[in-house]
Protein backbone atom coordinates (compact mmCIF):
# COMPACT_ATOMS: atom_id res chain seq x y z
CA UNK A 1 0.00 0.00 0.00
CA UNK A 2 1.31 3.05 -0.82
CA UNK A 3 2.06 5.71 1.97
CA UNK A 4 -0.04 8.21 2.25
CA UNK A 5 2.70 10.64 2.14
CA UNK A 6 3.73 9.91 -0.60
CA UNK A 7 1.08 10.57 -2.68
CA UNK A 8 0.58 14.19 -0.79
CA UNK A 9 4.59 14.67 -0.60
CA UNK A 10 6.11 16.08 2.12
CA UNK A 11 6.98 19.47 0.90
CA UNK A 12 2.81 19.97 0.64
CA UNK A 13 3.44 19.96 4.45
CA UNK A 14 5.88 22.06 5.24
CA UNK A 15 4.22 24.62 3.27
CA UNK A 16 1.38 24.43 5.39
CA UNK A 17 2.39 23.97 8.21
CA UNK A 18 4.83 27.39 7.49
CA UNK A 19 1.55 28.78 6.34
CA UNK A 20 0.06 28.32 10.04
CA UNK A 21 2.94 29.38 11.17
CA UNK A 22 2.74 32.68 9.33
CA UNK A 23 -1.21 32.77 10.33
CA UNK A 24 0.11 32.74 13.98
CA UNK A 25 3.40 35.66 13.93
CA UNK A 26 0.74 38.20 12.27
CA UNK A 27 -1.68 36.94 14.80
CA UNK A 28 0.21 38.33 17.39
CA UNK A 29 1.67 41.08 15.17
CA UNK A 30 -1.46 42.95 14.41
CA UNK A 31 -4.37 41.81 16.85
CA UNK A 32 -4.45 43.79 20.02
CA UNK A 33 -6.54 41.20 22.38
CA UNK A 34 -4.54 39.43 24.73
CA UNK A 35 -6.49 36.22 24.38
CA UNK A 36 -6.59 36.18 20.55
CA UNK A 37 -3.25 36.90 20.93
CA UNK A 38 -2.80 33.83 23.04
CA UNK A 39 -4.63 31.83 20.80
CA UNK A 40 -2.10 33.05 18.01
CA UNK A 41 1.01 32.18 19.90
CA UNK A 42 -1.18 27.94 20.15
CA UNK A 43 -1.65 28.48 16.43
CA UNK A 44 2.32 29.11 15.77
CA UNK A 45 2.95 25.98 18.22
CA UNK A 46 0.51 23.88 16.66
CA UNK A 47 1.63 24.40 13.04
CA UNK A 48 5.28 23.27 14.73
CA UNK A 49 3.65 19.98 16.11
CA UNK A 50 1.62 19.45 12.87
CA UNK A 51 5.21 19.82 11.16
CA UNK A 52 6.96 17.21 13.34
CA UNK A 53 4.23 14.92 13.18
CA UNK A 54 4.73 15.34 9.53
CA UNK A 55 8.34 14.99 9.34
CA UNK A 56 7.88 11.73 11.79
CA UNK A 57 6.66 9.97 9.36
CA UNK A 58 8.43 10.98 6.55
CA UNK A 59 11.74 9.90 8.59
CA UNK A 60 9.52 6.69 9.78
CA UNK A 61 10.95 7.70 13.18
CA UNK A 62 8.91 7.78 16.68
CA UNK A 63 10.87 10.52 18.10
CA UNK A 64 9.47 13.31 16.22
CA UNK A 65 5.90 12.36 17.88
CA UNK A 66 7.20 11.95 21.26
CA UNK A 67 8.62 15.41 21.30
CA UNK A 68 5.03 16.87 20.51
CA UNK A 69 4.07 15.59 23.65
CA UNK A 70 6.85 17.92 25.49
CA UNK A 71 5.88 20.60 22.98
CA UNK A 72 2.40 20.36 24.00
CA UNK A 73 2.66 19.94 27.96
CA UNK A 74 5.02 23.02 27.00
CA UNK A 75 2.67 24.71 25.67
CA UNK A 76 -0.33 24.25 28.27
CA UNK A 77 2.06 25.19 31.13
CA UNK A 78 3.03 28.72 29.06
CA UNK A 79 -0.48 29.50 28.80
CA UNK A 80 -1.73 28.39 32.42
CA UNK A 81 1.01 31.03 33.52
CA UNK A 82 0.29 33.66 30.60
CA UNK A 83 -3.94 33.93 31.67
CA UNK A 84 -3.00 33.85 35.23
CA UNK A 85 -0.71 36.98 33.51
CA UNK A 86 -4.10 38.37 32.29
CA UNK A 87 -6.28 37.83 34.89
CA UNK A 88 -4.04 40.10 37.04
CA UNK A 89 -4.40 42.31 34.23
CA UNK A 90 -7.89 42.17 34.21
CA UNK A 91 -8.19 43.02 37.79
CA UNK A 92 -5.95 46.10 37.44
CA UNK A 93 -7.54 47.61 33.71
CA UNK A 94 -11.09 46.08 33.78
CA UNK A 95 -10.06 45.20 30.20
CA UNK A 96 -7.41 43.10 28.39
CA UNK A 97 -6.90 45.33 25.59
CA UNK A 98 -2.68 44.99 25.01
CA UNK A 99 -2.93 49.17 23.78
CA UNK A 100 -3.33 49.77 27.66
CA UNK A 101 -0.51 48.59 28.77
CA UNK A 102 2.01 51.33 27.80
CA UNK A 103 2.98 52.43 31.15
CA UNK A 104 6.47 52.15 30.73
CA UNK A 105 8.44 54.35 28.33
CA UNK A 106 11.47 55.83 28.38
CA UNK B 1 23.74 15.45 35.33
CA UNK B 2 23.22 14.69 39.59
CA UNK B 3 23.31 18.64 39.87
CA UNK B 4 20.03 18.57 37.95
CA UNK B 5 18.00 16.11 40.20
CA UNK B 6 19.43 17.67 43.20
CA UNK B 7 18.38 20.95 42.20
CA UNK B 8 15.03 19.34 41.01
CA UNK B 9 14.24 17.84 44.58
CA UNK B 10 15.88 21.04 46.20
CA UNK B 11 12.94 23.25 44.50
CA UNK B 12 10.30 20.59 46.13
CA UNK B 13 11.86 20.22 49.12
CA UNK B 14 11.04 24.20 49.75
CA UNK B 15 7.75 23.89 48.99
CA UNK B 16 7.35 21.14 51.16
CA UNK B 17 9.09 23.22 53.75
CA UNK B 18 6.40 25.79 53.64
CA UNK B 19 3.40 22.97 54.60
CA UNK B 20 5.32 22.05 57.64
CA UNK B 21 6.23 25.16 58.95
CA UNK B 22 9.75 25.27 57.93
CA UNK B 23 9.48 29.45 56.79
CA UNK B 24 12.51 30.04 58.64
CA UNK B 25 15.02 27.79 57.81
CA UNK B 26 13.74 27.51 53.45
CA UNK B 27 16.93 29.99 52.86
CA UNK B 28 19.84 28.72 55.20
CA UNK B 29 18.45 24.75 53.69
CA UNK B 30 18.30 26.09 50.05
CA UNK B 31 21.56 27.86 50.49
CA UNK B 32 23.16 24.81 52.08
CA UNK B 33 21.54 22.74 49.31
CA UNK B 34 23.11 24.84 46.78
CA UNK B 35 26.59 24.67 47.98
CA UNK B 36 26.10 20.93 48.36
CA UNK B 37 25.37 20.76 44.58
CA UNK B 38 28.00 22.95 44.02
CA UNK B 39 30.29 20.17 45.97
CA UNK B 40 28.28 17.67 43.07
CA UNK B 41 29.67 19.60 39.83
CA UNK B 42 32.83 20.05 40.79
CA UNK B 43 33.59 16.25 40.07
CA UNK B 44 32.69 16.65 36.40
CA UNK B 45 35.38 18.69 35.33
CA UNK B 46 37.89 17.01 32.79
CA UNK B 47 35.21 14.14 32.07
CA UNK B 48 32.92 13.33 29.23
CA UNK B 49 29.19 11.60 30.39
CA UNK B 50 26.24 10.57 28.87
CA UNK B 51 23.35 10.19 30.54
CA UNK B 52 19.80 8.89 29.64
CA UNK B 53 20.25 7.81 25.44
CA UNK B 54 22.44 11.00 25.51
CA UNK B 55 20.17 13.16 26.58
CA UNK B 56 22.45 14.69 29.07
CA UNK B 57 25.94 15.20 28.47
CA UNK B 58 28.33 16.36 30.98
CA UNK B 59 31.80 17.80 30.13
CA UNK B 60 34.10 20.77 31.11
CA UNK B 61 31.49 23.37 29.91
CA UNK B 62 28.54 22.46 30.97
CA UNK B 63 30.25 21.52 34.41
CA UNK B 64 32.07 25.18 34.55
CA UNK B 65 28.84 26.90 33.32
CA UNK B 66 26.70 25.17 36.07
CA UNK B 67 29.05 26.20 38.93
CA UNK B 68 28.38 29.34 37.51
CA UNK B 69 24.84 29.52 37.67
CA UNK B 70 24.75 27.52 41.00
CA UNK B 71 27.06 30.56 42.52
CA UNK B 72 24.50 33.45 40.89
CA UNK B 73 21.87 32.03 42.45
CA UNK B 74 23.24 31.20 45.73
CA UNK B 75 23.61 35.04 45.93
CA UNK B 76 19.72 35.84 44.29
CA UNK B 77 18.56 33.34 46.88
CA UNK B 78 20.28 35.09 50.03
CA UNK B 79 18.58 38.47 48.98
CA UNK B 80 15.24 37.03 48.65
CA UNK B 81 14.37 37.41 51.71
CA UNK B 82 14.47 40.61 52.57
CA UNK B 83 13.28 41.94 49.39
CA UNK B 84 9.90 39.88 49.94
CA UNK B 85 10.12 41.24 53.58
CA UNK B 86 6.33 42.19 53.33
CA UNK B 87 4.99 38.62 51.58
CA UNK B 88 6.72 36.11 53.99
CA UNK B 89 4.14 33.81 53.13
CA UNK B 90 5.34 33.50 49.42
CA UNK B 91 8.95 33.41 50.51
CA UNK B 92 8.82 29.03 49.82
CA UNK B 93 7.25 30.32 46.29
CA UNK B 94 10.05 32.56 45.27
CA UNK B 95 12.67 30.51 46.11
CA UNK B 96 11.22 27.51 44.72
CA UNK B 97 10.89 29.18 41.39
CA UNK B 98 14.52 30.62 41.41
CA UNK B 99 15.63 26.89 42.06
CA UNK B 100 13.59 25.34 39.05
CA UNK B 101 14.90 27.92 36.87
CA UNK B 102 18.14 27.29 37.55
CA UNK B 103 17.36 23.31 37.08
CA UNK B 104 16.46 24.77 33.60
CA UNK B 105 19.46 26.74 33.13
CA UNK B 106 21.66 24.15 33.91
CA UNK B 107 19.43 22.19 31.12
CA UNK B 108 20.45 24.54 28.96
CA UNK B 109 24.32 24.07 29.07
CA UNK B 110 24.30 20.24 29.51
CA UNK B 111 21.26 19.08 26.93
CA UNK B 112 22.80 16.55 24.67
CA UNK B 113 18.98 16.44 22.33
CA UNK B 114 17.21 19.40 21.68
CA UNK B 115 14.14 18.15 23.50
CA UNK B 116 16.75 18.69 26.68
CA UNK B 117 17.19 21.98 25.31
CA UNK B 118 13.90 23.10 24.72
CA UNK B 119 12.29 22.08 28.11
CA UNK B 120 15.17 23.75 29.25
CA UNK B 121 14.53 27.40 27.94
CA UNK B 122 10.59 26.80 28.59
CA UNK B 123 11.60 26.03 32.32
CA UNK B 124 13.68 28.74 32.66
CA UNK B 125 11.09 31.17 30.74
CA UNK B 126 8.03 29.77 32.76
CA UNK B 127 9.66 30.71 35.74
CA UNK B 128 10.65 34.06 34.65
CA UNK B 129 7.37 35.02 33.63
CA UNK B 130 5.85 34.06 37.08
CA UNK B 131 8.36 36.21 38.59
CA UNK B 132 8.47 39.32 35.96
CA UNK B 133 4.57 39.71 37.27
CA UNK B 134 5.26 38.22 40.70
CA UNK B 135 3.52 41.42 41.80
CA UNK B 136 -0.02 41.14 41.02
CA UNK B 137 -1.46 44.39 42.34
CA UNK B 138 1.16 46.42 40.69
CA UNK B 139 0.33 47.57 36.97
CA UNK B 140 4.17 48.09 36.25
CA UNK B 141 4.84 44.16 36.75
CA UNK B 142 1.60 43.22 35.56
CA UNK B 143 2.62 44.86 32.29
CA UNK B 144 6.34 43.59 32.44
CA UNK B 145 4.92 39.95 33.18
CA UNK B 146 2.15 40.05 30.28
CA UNK B 147 5.13 41.28 27.64
CA UNK B 148 7.97 39.22 28.72
CA UNK B 149 5.32 36.28 28.64
CA UNK B 150 4.30 37.36 25.30
CA UNK B 151 7.66 37.90 23.74
CA UNK B 152 8.91 34.82 25.44
CA UNK B 153 6.53 32.43 23.97
CA UNK B 154 6.63 34.11 20.43
CA UNK B 155 10.40 33.27 20.59
CA UNK B 156 9.63 29.71 21.73
CA UNK B 157 7.50 29.44 18.52
CA UNK B 158 10.39 30.04 16.40
CA UNK B 159 12.79 27.76 18.55
CA UNK B 160 10.61 25.21 17.94
CA UNK B 161 9.94 25.41 14.58
CA UNK B 162 13.56 25.95 14.20
CA UNK B 163 13.81 22.27 15.74
CA UNK B 164 11.60 20.75 13.50
CA UNK B 165 12.99 21.55 10.52
CA UNK B 166 16.20 19.96 11.78
CA UNK B 167 14.62 17.43 13.00
CA UNK B 168 12.97 17.50 9.38
CA UNK B 169 16.46 18.08 7.13
CA UNK B 170 18.32 15.22 9.81
CA UNK B 171 15.92 12.72 11.34
CA UNK B 172 16.88 12.88 14.55
CA UNK B 173 17.22 15.57 17.79
CA UNK B 174 20.15 13.94 19.17
CA UNK B 175 23.25 16.74 18.81
CA UNK B 176 25.81 14.28 17.77
CA UNK B 177 23.83 12.26 15.37
CA UNK B 178 22.63 15.74 13.73
CA UNK B 179 26.38 16.75 13.79
CA UNK B 180 27.68 13.42 12.19
CA UNK B 181 25.20 14.05 9.54
CA UNK B 182 26.80 17.40 8.39
CA UNK B 183 30.18 15.57 8.62
CA UNK B 184 29.39 12.93 6.04
CA UNK B 185 28.93 16.47 4.03
CA UNK B 186 26.38 15.37 1.47
CA UNK B 187 24.26 18.80 0.74
CA UNK B 188 21.69 19.48 3.56
CA UNK B 189 18.20 20.60 2.40
CA UNK B 190 17.76 23.88 2.91
CA UNK B 191 15.28 23.55 5.89
CA UNK B 192 18.72 22.50 7.85
CA UNK B 193 19.78 25.98 7.34
CA UNK B 194 16.25 27.99 7.77
CA UNK B 195 15.94 25.86 10.64
CA UNK B 196 19.31 26.79 12.37
CA UNK B 197 18.30 30.76 11.03
CA UNK B 198 14.97 30.21 13.24
CA UNK B 199 16.42 29.05 16.31
CA UNK B 200 19.15 31.57 16.16
CA UNK B 201 16.50 34.25 15.92
CA UNK B 202 14.45 32.78 19.35
CA UNK B 203 17.54 33.17 21.28
CA UNK B 204 18.52 36.38 20.17
CA UNK B 205 15.40 37.45 21.44
CA UNK B 206 16.24 35.49 24.50
CA UNK B 207 19.67 36.98 25.13
CA UNK B 208 18.05 40.24 23.78
CA UNK B 209 20.22 41.65 21.13
CA UNK B 210 19.39 43.95 18.34
CA UNK B 211 17.13 43.90 16.61
CA UNK B 212 15.13 41.43 18.77
CA UNK B 213 15.89 43.65 22.10
CA UNK B 214 12.78 45.75 22.17
CA UNK B 215 11.13 44.24 25.19
CA UNK B 216 14.23 43.93 27.11
CA UNK B 217 14.04 48.09 28.75
CA UNK B 218 10.09 47.59 29.21
CA UNK B 219 10.49 44.80 31.05
CA UNK B 220 13.56 45.18 33.03
CA UNK B 221 11.74 48.14 34.67
CA UNK B 222 8.60 46.94 35.39
CA UNK B 223 9.75 43.90 36.85
CA UNK B 224 10.46 43.52 40.51
CA UNK B 225 14.27 44.29 40.81
CA UNK B 226 15.16 41.12 42.53
CA UNK B 227 13.84 39.50 39.41
CA UNK B 228 15.28 42.33 36.72
CA UNK B 229 18.65 41.05 38.76
CA UNK B 230 17.75 37.71 37.67
CA UNK B 231 17.61 38.35 34.66
CA UNK B 232 19.83 40.19 33.53
CA UNK B 233 22.42 37.89 35.24
CA UNK B 234 21.53 34.53 34.91
CA UNK B 235 18.98 34.32 32.13
CA UNK B 236 21.31 36.25 30.29
CA UNK B 237 24.44 34.41 31.11
CA UNK B 238 22.45 31.05 30.68
CA UNK B 239 20.92 31.92 27.34
CA UNK B 240 23.93 33.07 25.83
CA UNK B 241 26.09 29.81 26.74
CA UNK B 242 23.08 27.75 25.09
CA UNK B 243 23.39 29.42 22.23
CA UNK B 244 27.41 28.82 22.18
CA UNK B 245 26.94 25.08 23.07
CA UNK B 246 24.22 24.70 20.41
CA UNK B 247 26.02 26.38 17.54
CA UNK B 248 29.37 24.73 18.17
CA UNK B 249 27.53 21.52 18.72
CA UNK B 250 25.76 21.34 15.39
CA UNK B 251 28.27 23.08 13.57
CA UNK B 252 31.87 23.38 15.07
CA UNK B 253 33.66 25.50 11.97
CA UNK B 254 30.79 27.75 12.19
CA UNK B 255 29.87 29.12 8.26
CA UNK B 256 30.78 32.48 6.76
CA UNK B 257 27.67 33.72 5.96
CA UNK B 258 26.57 32.74 9.45
CA UNK B 259 29.42 35.28 10.70
CA UNK B 260 28.55 38.13 9.06
CA UNK B 261 24.86 37.66 10.84
CA UNK B 262 26.37 37.46 13.82
CA UNK B 263 28.64 40.26 13.32
CA UNK B 264 25.66 42.36 12.02
CA UNK B 265 23.67 41.82 15.13
CA UNK B 266 26.85 41.90 17.52
CA UNK B 267 27.92 45.19 16.02
CA UNK B 268 24.32 46.35 16.35
CA UNK B 269 23.42 45.49 19.79
CA UNK B 270 26.82 47.62 21.01
CA UNK B 271 25.94 50.54 19.67
CA UNK B 272 22.20 50.71 19.87
CA UNK B 273 22.58 49.11 23.93
CA UNK B 274 25.11 52.10 24.62
CA UNK B 275 23.87 55.13 22.91
CA UNK B 276 20.29 54.32 24.42
CA UNK B 277 21.60 53.88 27.50
CA UNK B 278 23.12 57.20 27.80
CA UNK B 279 19.74 59.20 27.60
CA UNK B 280 18.10 57.11 30.25
CA UNK B 281 17.22 58.12 33.87
CA UNK B 282 16.15 54.90 35.44
CA UNK B 283 18.58 52.84 36.75
CA UNK B 284 16.46 49.78 35.74
CA UNK B 285 16.70 50.62 32.47
CA UNK B 286 20.04 51.90 32.10
CA UNK B 287 21.29 48.37 33.14
CA UNK B 288 18.80 46.96 30.53
CA UNK B 289 20.54 48.55 27.77
CA UNK B 290 23.94 48.02 29.36
CA UNK B 291 22.96 44.55 28.87
CA UNK B 292 21.92 44.73 25.81
CA UNK B 293 25.44 46.23 24.64
CA UNK B 294 27.09 43.51 26.90
CA UNK B 295 25.10 40.86 24.78
CA UNK B 296 26.69 42.35 21.98
CA UNK B 297 30.06 42.20 22.94
CA UNK B 298 29.36 38.34 24.06
CA UNK B 299 27.95 37.46 20.91
CA UNK B 300 31.94 37.97 19.54
CA UNK B 301 32.71 34.88 21.04
CA UNK B 302 31.27 33.39 17.56
CA UNK B 303 34.01 34.17 15.18
CA UNK B 304 36.90 31.94 17.48
CA UNK B 305 34.82 29.57 18.47
CA UNK B 306 37.13 27.11 19.06
CA UNK B 307 39.55 28.87 21.56
CA UNK B 308 36.76 31.13 23.08
CA UNK B 309 34.90 28.82 25.46
CA UNK B 310 37.05 29.96 28.58
CA UNK B 311 37.01 33.68 27.12
CA UNK B 312 33.04 33.17 27.47
CA UNK B 313 32.90 31.78 31.04
CA UNK B 314 35.61 34.82 32.04
CA UNK B 315 33.30 37.20 30.45
CA UNK B 316 29.78 36.08 31.60
CA UNK B 317 31.26 35.88 35.20
CA UNK B 318 32.87 38.81 35.26
CA UNK B 319 29.70 40.70 33.95
CA UNK B 320 27.12 38.45 36.20
CA UNK B 321 29.39 39.49 39.17
CA UNK B 322 29.14 42.87 39.09
CA UNK B 323 25.52 42.70 37.91
CA UNK B 324 24.97 41.16 41.04
CA UNK B 325 26.63 43.83 43.03
CA UNK B 326 25.40 46.70 41.45
CA UNK B 327 21.24 44.92 41.69
CA UNK B 328 22.26 44.36 45.44
CA UNK B 329 23.03 47.92 46.02
CA UNK B 330 20.19 49.07 43.96
CA UNK B 331 17.87 46.97 45.88
CA UNK B 332 19.43 48.80 49.10
CA UNK B 333 18.76 52.14 47.94
CA UNK B 334 15.97 51.93 46.46
CA UNK B 335 14.39 49.32 48.64
CA UNK B 336 10.89 50.66 48.92
CA UNK B 337 10.90 54.36 46.86
CA UNK B 338 8.75 52.46 44.32
CA UNK B 339 10.97 54.06 41.88
CA UNK B 340 14.67 53.89 40.40
CA UNK B 341 15.72 56.88 38.81
CA UNK B 342 19.29 58.26 39.75
CA UNK B 343 18.49 60.67 42.06
CA UNK B 344 17.57 58.24 44.71
CA UNK B 345 21.59 57.60 44.29
CA UNK B 346 22.66 61.17 45.54
CA UNK B 347 25.29 61.57 48.19
CA UNK B 348 25.24 57.93 48.78
CA UNK B 349 29.07 58.36 48.82
CA UNK B 350 28.19 60.13 52.25
CA UNK B 351 25.34 58.13 53.47
CA UNK B 352 26.88 54.76 52.62
CA UNK B 353 30.40 54.65 51.62
CA UNK B 354 30.75 51.00 51.80
CA UNK B 355 27.82 50.16 48.89
CA UNK B 356 28.60 53.31 46.69
CA UNK B 357 32.50 51.83 46.94
CA UNK B 358 31.03 48.33 45.91
CA UNK B 359 28.54 50.18 43.12
CA UNK B 360 31.37 52.16 41.83
CA UNK B 361 33.64 49.07 41.47
CA UNK B 362 30.78 46.95 39.90
CA UNK B 363 29.97 49.76 37.47
CA UNK B 364 33.78 50.22 37.15
CA UNK B 365 34.03 46.21 36.33
CA UNK B 366 31.45 46.40 33.42
CA UNK B 367 32.85 49.59 31.94
CA UNK B 368 36.41 47.63 31.46
CA UNK B 369 38.49 49.37 33.88
CA UNK B 370 41.24 47.55 35.03
CA UNK B 371 42.02 45.17 37.96
CA UNK B 372 38.79 44.42 37.68
CA UNK B 373 37.60 41.35 35.75
CA UNK B 374 35.11 43.36 33.33
CA UNK B 375 38.71 44.66 31.61
CA UNK B 376 40.57 41.65 30.99
CA UNK B 377 37.61 40.01 29.68
CA UNK B 378 36.63 42.27 27.69
CA UNK B 379 41.41 42.47 26.54
CA UNK B 380 40.64 38.41 25.91
CA UNK B 381 38.05 38.44 24.02
CA UNK B 382 39.51 41.47 22.02
CA UNK B 383 42.49 39.76 21.46
CA UNK B 384 41.60 36.26 20.04
CA UNK B 385 38.86 38.07 18.00
CA UNK B 386 41.81 39.87 16.43
CA UNK B 387 43.58 36.75 16.10
CA UNK B 388 41.07 35.52 13.60
CA UNK B 389 41.55 38.92 11.61
CA UNK B 390 38.16 40.56 12.42
CA UNK B 391 39.94 44.40 13.18
CA UNK B 392 36.84 46.52 11.90
CA UNK B 393 34.71 44.63 14.72
CA UNK B 394 37.40 44.83 17.74
CA UNK B 395 37.98 48.81 16.79
CA UNK B 396 33.99 49.41 16.85
CA UNK B 397 33.69 47.74 20.20
CA UNK B 398 36.52 49.47 21.79
CA UNK B 399 34.68 52.52 20.68
CA UNK B 400 31.43 51.29 22.72
CA UNK B 401 33.60 51.09 25.72
CA UNK B 402 34.50 54.11 25.59
CA UNK B 403 30.94 55.44 24.95
CA UNK B 404 29.59 52.89 27.79
CA UNK B 405 31.89 54.91 29.97
CA UNK B 406 29.93 57.71 29.79
CA UNK B 407 26.52 56.46 31.51
CA UNK B 408 28.41 54.20 34.18
CA UNK B 409 30.07 58.07 35.42
CA UNK B 410 26.64 59.42 35.27
CA UNK B 411 25.69 57.61 38.50
CA UNK B 412 29.33 57.46 40.15
CA UNK B 413 29.20 60.92 39.48
CA UNK B 414 25.83 61.28 41.44
CA UNK B 415 26.59 58.86 44.39
CA UNK B 416 29.75 61.39 45.36
CA UNK B 417 28.95 64.96 43.88
CA UNK B 418 25.14 65.75 44.99
CA UNK B 419 23.78 66.51 48.21
CA UNK B 420 21.55 63.75 49.37
CA UNK B 421 17.71 64.44 48.77
CA UNK B 422 16.36 61.86 50.90
CA UNK B 423 16.56 60.65 54.21
CA UNK B 424 19.11 57.46 55.22
CA UNK B 425 17.49 54.28 55.12
CA UNK B 426 18.90 51.38 56.84
CA UNK B 427 20.23 48.68 54.98
CA UNK B 428 19.91 45.02 55.27
CA UNK B 429 22.83 43.02 56.29
CA UNK B 430 22.14 40.50 53.82
CA UNK B 431 22.63 42.89 50.71
CA UNK B 432 25.72 44.21 52.15
CA UNK B 433 27.12 40.42 52.30
CA UNK B 434 25.65 39.57 48.90
CA UNK B 435 27.38 42.73 47.36
CA UNK B 436 31.07 42.60 49.15
CA UNK B 437 31.34 38.97 48.37
CA UNK B 438 30.46 38.86 44.76
CA UNK B 439 32.39 42.33 43.87
CA UNK B 440 35.07 40.45 45.73
CA UNK B 441 34.43 37.83 43.62
CA UNK B 442 34.43 40.13 40.69
CA UNK B 443 38.25 41.57 41.82
CA UNK B 444 39.77 37.82 42.40
CA UNK B 445 38.69 36.51 38.97
CA UNK B 446 40.53 40.17 37.92
CA UNK B 447 43.66 39.24 40.11
CA UNK B 448 43.81 35.25 39.11
CA UNK B 449 42.27 35.24 35.07
CA UNK B 450 44.28 32.04 34.65
CA UNK B 451 41.88 30.28 37.23
CA UNK B 452 38.88 30.42 35.16
CA UNK B 453 40.55 30.61 31.80
CA UNK B 454 42.30 27.28 32.40
CA UNK B 455 38.49 26.17 33.39
CA UNK B 456 37.99 25.11 29.99
CA UNK B 457 41.16 25.02 28.04
CA UNK B 458 41.46 22.68 25.98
Amino acid sequence: MENILQQIGIENYIYLSTLLFCVGIFGVLYRRNAIVMFMSIEIMLNAVNLLLVAFSTYHQDATGQVFVFFSMAVAAAEVAVGLAILVAVYRNLNNIDIDNLKNLKG
Amino acid sequence: MYTLIAIAGLGIICLIAEIFNLRKAIVPITILGLLGSLALTVPDFGHYYRYFNSMVITNNFSAAFSCLFIILTIFLIALTPDFHKEHKAKLSDFVAIKLFLLTGAIAMVCFGNLAMFFLGIEILSIALYVLAASQPKNLKSNEAGMKYFLMGAFASGFILFGIALIYGATGSFDTSVIYGKILENQPMPAWYFIGIVMMSIGLLFKIAAVPFHFWAPDVYEGSPALTTATMSTLTKVAAIAAFFKLMTSLNLTVPGTYITIISIVSILSMTVGNITALVQTNVKRMLAFSGISHAGFMLMVFFNPIETPGTLLYYTAAYAFAGIAAFAVILSVCGDKGNEEVYNFNGLGKRNPLMAAVLTCSLLSMAGIPIFSGFFAKFFLFNQVLSTGHVAIVIIAILNSIVSVGYYFKLILAMYTKEATSEVQPTPVMYTIVAVLSIALNIAMGLQPDFVLGLLKI
